[in-house]
């Protein structure tokens, strides 16, 4: 293959992955890795540092309308990135002393993951909201326009402590394999924390680009972002998230999420069997 | 509002950048575009690409499309890190002082992150 072969063809794969992954609400990043080390054969660590670099790239743009909106909480953002900043940071350190052969099996592990979460019902969060002496104290709680019923709903915010640890580990996964991992952080606002589903969204969405500037530091200095797979990969999702969120109102996405969750299933495996080979 | 104005910004400019930055990269060696065996020196793990802000901004300087497209991408890793920044003033001017202190940190942490990295080489 030339260069210029391989750099187009990893900008279409990107610009699928971007695609779809807006449709679907995933991230680009965990279609990309697969199909960089599955199909081309891209050393795990090079295709990790693309991957994040196309994190940043959607989550920048998808934030600016979130903020927009006024949906993102910020104030609940920013005491959250403490928690995925320094997971980042170790997720990005700890990358750098695994064997290769681990970051896939990790990788498969948490593609099984994203497939089954993808198939269960977004519930609403059952109980009360237990008091919170540091909410209170930090100002978390806030409001939103809700749009199917035309008003603005004030919520309460719950165990930011528990939140904050849970956002380490979902920004030492980000770190650690080059995702955005808001299959992670939605659950732990929209669960432990008691956030309304769609306020989640959006603030998990406007955190996710500073995780992933935390670990790409790491990754650019360490001389792990090779311009001939960032470049494309960046340029690609970034392309395809865009176009992506045009069509997000008019198709069904039921449909594409069943096969979905089918190809990542496949993909995990083939993941798993790579790493324990 | 500012953040918003300012990530999209980022995110624009360095697109444009990236884009650019691989189009002089291909331009200048016509042989990417034939050659078969220019590919996998560019990808093996010993591959040296500039990794300091200092070689990327000269390799830039001296015309090289691929420090053009490495600026792009180092734009778009600091378009999270300035909208931190900007956070800051404004918790600044409304008098909040715990969420100064808390951005402050998280700031202090992104360029930590850099740091480290650059250490542990």
């Amino acid at each position: 293959m030339t260069p210029l072969g391989f750099v187009l063809i990893i900008l279409t794969i990107a610009f699928f992955a971007g695609f779809l992954g807006s449709l679907l609400g995933l991230g680009g990043g965990i279609i990309v890795v697969p199909a960089l080390t599955l199909f081309l054969g891209v050393d795990i660590r090079l295709a990790i540092g693309a991957s994040i670099i196309s994190v940043i790239a959607t989550s920048s743009g998808a934030a600016a309308a979130y903020v927009r909106e006024r949906l993102a909480n910020l104030r609940v953002a920013m005491f959250l990135e403490l928690g995925t900043v320094l997971g980042a940071i170790s997720g990005a350190y700890l990358a750098g002393l695994l064997h290769a052969r681990w970051l896939f099996i990790l990788f498969g592990a948490l593609l099984g993951y994203s497939a089954i979460a993808m198939i269960r019902k977004p519930h609403a969060a059952a109980g009360g909201v237990p008091p919170s002496a540091l909410a209170d104290r930090l100002q978390l709680h806030d409001s939103y326009f809700d749009e199917a019923q035309a008003l603005q709903r004030e919520y309460r915010v719950a165990r930011p402590g528990l939140g904050l640890a849970l956002m380490y580990l979902a920004g030492t996964a980000s770190g650690l394999l080059g995702i955005g991992s808001g299959a992670l952080k939605v659950p732990a606002m929209d669960l432990a924390m008691k956030l309304p589903m769609k306020v989640s969204t959006a603030t998990s969405n406007f955190m996710i680009g500073v995780t992933a500037a935390a670990s790409a530091g790491l990754y650019f200095t360490r001389g792990q972002i090779n311009p001939f797979l960032a470049a494309p990969v960046a340029a690609g999702v970034l392309g395809g998230a865009t176009l992506g969120a045009r069509f997000l109102g008019r198709v069904q996405p039921r449909r594409l999420r069943m096969l979905f969750v089918v190809v990542l299933l496949v993909v995990s495996v083939q993941m798993l069997v790579k790493g324990l080979r | 509002m500012l953040i918003s104005r300012l990530l999209r910004t980022g995110v624009a400019a360095s697109a444009a950048l990236v884009v650019i930055g691989m189009l002089l990269v291909f331009g200048h060696h016509p042989t990417y575009r034939s050659s078969h065996t220019e590919l996998a020196p560019l990808l093996s793990a010993t591959a040296i690409y500039p990794h300091s802000v200092r070689a990327v901004l000269a390799a830039a300087r001296a015309g090289r499309g691929q420090g053009i497209a490495m600026i792009g991408l180092l734009l778009l890793i600091a378009t999270p890190v300035a909208r931190v920044a900007v956070s800051i003033g404004i918790f600044i001017r409304a008098r909040d002082w715990r969420f100064v202190i808390i951005t402050a940190t998280v700031l202090l942490l992104l360029i930590a992150s850099f740091a480290l990295g650059a250490a542990g080489r």
